[in-house]
């Protein structure tokens, strides 16, 4: 359908002009980054380097993956996975329970729980930083994924995203779940679980970044190289001092760090949007 | 809002409730109220014994001029990154809204930095303006600029604000496109039948109608700013130089690991506490107004 507002002529013309600018101006640090790690290290250091690709793609790549600087990136690859996974699907199970349990039962003391679970809401890890690192150390949880990934499920965002779903949800059928005789636990597994699959995918899409992305938690409790992830692990692949840093393979491992995350959202960028709007309500 | 159809039981949810509420009292509130105590007290040299000195810290913190200037440095930051990343997606909102076709071709090419994290883009930018082999820079350098952020204060806490605000561009874009596309085109199609250009529609119409976008779109890069970037700084300047680009939540670690000064540390804890508070409580009325909407 066409609208009548100025959208012929020059001014489409504009329009699109503008926003192919706008979209080369923001692709333009990946661009370049993936330039670096497809040459060579003296293209790199007399500047300016090249504006286009060159052939040392395999070999910088290999070199990050198999060997990296100080351990191997497939190693913080694997690391990243571990805690981005751990992070999405451990929030979204203890949410699922702690949500229907506040929505679908009356006991003493649930609105204490409630709250409780809720001032939680907002309280990003990085402002409780030093207490939970010493938690964490206290609990033997350095280096280890499980030190990675429960510090930061403890909030109730998603436990709220559930809640407000679960309410959203017709009281009919948790009716005939009754009258039918089914215990809770059958509703939950057989008609709640079913019906927030969508739900649960979006939130999976926006926890899997979110969790991919930390840097400031891994950077405090992975001092063995082994368990870096790879967001934090670049940092360290820069020399202390004058040395000159392996620019194509640290670029490489950029490139390999922003993948994973960015593949989620372009193949499931319906889901990411609902996510991000569903989250932010 | 309450369920009118409910389940029998009280052992039920209490065991459904235990792993959420286990995880939370040992690394939130737990960790929580030791910031509020630590905050209390200044620990001796060797961390064998504190000494309690009261709001000590507090009165210490906001008496000392590196504090002051990290909170100066702060509403600096994070109002240069809401206004860059907004002012940028909005522009880029409103030439989508104008196309008919391709805006979906469009907004996937620009959606997709919001998945490259913060440290990330530190590096990206790091490397774009490296003194040694950053092109940016070099190119500068050609003009007869002499760009480098390791000395100045300026260039270091504008490059910040850039590579913060690059990735968020994306979100805000998403926002804005939608509230757009949410106001009638009946409405806008009047107007321009009665005269009115571009501009005059903007400033009349479609800017007081997405004014509620622009509101919650602000607080929320209020808070990345504040909490979300540690990346890009610790990436790209570690605070530098001279402190001038060291925000709050830096300073925290900066002070706690670093300086090892846990008292003071737990302080600043305690201080970005309240301003989470504060910012979630604008957060929540605005979002109950909405929805009453």
């Amino acid at each position: 359908m066409s609208g009548m507002v100025e959208k012929r002529g020059a001014a489409h013309w504009f329009t699109h002009l503008g926003m192919i600018l706008g979209v080369v101006i923001i692709g333009f640090p990946i661009w370049l980054a993936f330039v670096a790690s497809t040459v060579s290290q003296p293209e790199i250091v007399q500047p300016p380097m090249p504006v286009w690709p060159g052939d040392q793609l395999v070999e910088n790549y290999a070199k990050a993956l198999l060997s990296g600087v100080n351990v191997p990136v497939a190693r913080m690859l694997f690391n990243s996975g571990v805690m981005a996974l751990g992070i999405a699907l451990g929030k979204i199970s203890i949410s699922l329970l702690s949500a229907f349990a506040i929505v679908y039962f009356r006991f003493p003391g649930r609105l204490v729980f409630f709250w409780l679970i809720f001032i939680t809401l907002m309280l990003p890890v990085e402002v409780r930083i030093v207490p939970t690192y010493e938690v964490a150390a206290r609990l033997g949880l350095l280096n280890s994924y499980p030190g990675l990934i429960l510090p930061l499920i403890a909030s109730a965002t998603a436990t709220f995203l559930f809640r407000q779903f679960f309410m959203t949800v017709p009281d009919e059928l948790a009716e005939a779940a009754r009258v039918d005789g089914a215990r809770p636990m059958r509703f939950f597994i057989d008609i709640l679980m079913p019906m927030s699959r969508t739900n649960m995918a979006a939130l999976f899409v926006i926890l899997f970044i979110y969790g991919w992305n930390q840097y400031l938690w891994p950077l405090l409790i992975t001092t063995d190289p082994e368990m870096n992830t790879i967001v934090m692990g670049i940092r360290q692949m820069f020399p202390s001092g004058d040395d000159i840093a392996d620019w194509p393979v640290i670029m490489a491992t950029a490139i390999l760090a922003m993948l994973p995350p960015v593949i989620v959202v372009i193949t499931m960028q319906k889901l990411f949007i609902r996510g991000l709007v569903e989250s932010e309500k | 809002m309450e369920k009118r159809v409910t389940f029998k039981g009280w052992l039920l949810p209490l065991v459904l409730l235990t792993p959420q509420l286990l995880i939370t009292a040992v690394f939130f509130f737990y960790p929580a109220g030791q910031a509020v105590w630590q905050s209390l007290f200044i620990p001796d040299p060797f961390g064998l014994k504190s000494q309690f000195v009261g709001l000590g810290n507090f009165e210490f913190l906001l008496n000392d001029p590196y504090y002051r200037a990290s909170f100066a440095t702060t509403a600096v930051f994070s109002i240069s990154v809401t206004l860059v990343s907004m002012g940028v997606a909005l522009f880029l909102a409103l030439l989508a809204d104008r196309l008919i076709k391709g805006s979906g071709a469009y907004r996937t090419l620009l959606i997709w930095p919001y998945a490259v994290a913060p440290a990330v883009a530190g590096v990206l930018w790091m490397f774009m303006f490296n003194n040694r082999v950053g092109v940016v820079a070099w190119y500068l350098g050609v003009l007869g600029y002499d760009w480098n952020h390791v000395l100045n204060g300026r260039e270091a806490m504008g490059l910040v604000v850039v590579a913060s605000s690059w990735g968020r561009i994306s979100y805000n874009f998403l926002f804005f496109l939608a509230g757009l596309q949410a106001i009638p085109k009946s409405v806008i199609e009047a107007a321009a039948i009665d005269g009115a250009r571009f501009w005059t529609r903007f400033r009349t119409i479609v800017w007081p109608l997405l004014s509620p976008t622009t509101f919650f779109l602000m607080v929320v890069n209020i808070v990345y700013a504040f909490f979300e970037t540690f990346g890009v700084i610790h990436t790209i300047t570690a605070g530098g130089p001279q402190q001038s680009t060291t925000i709050l939540v830096y300073k925290v670690y900066a002070d706690g690991f670093v300086g090892q000064d846990l008292g003071s540390s737990a302080a600043q804890s305690v201080i970005l506490l309240i301003v989470v508070g504060l910012l979630t409580v604008v957060q929540f009325r605005f979002v109950e107004r909405r929805v009453h909407y």
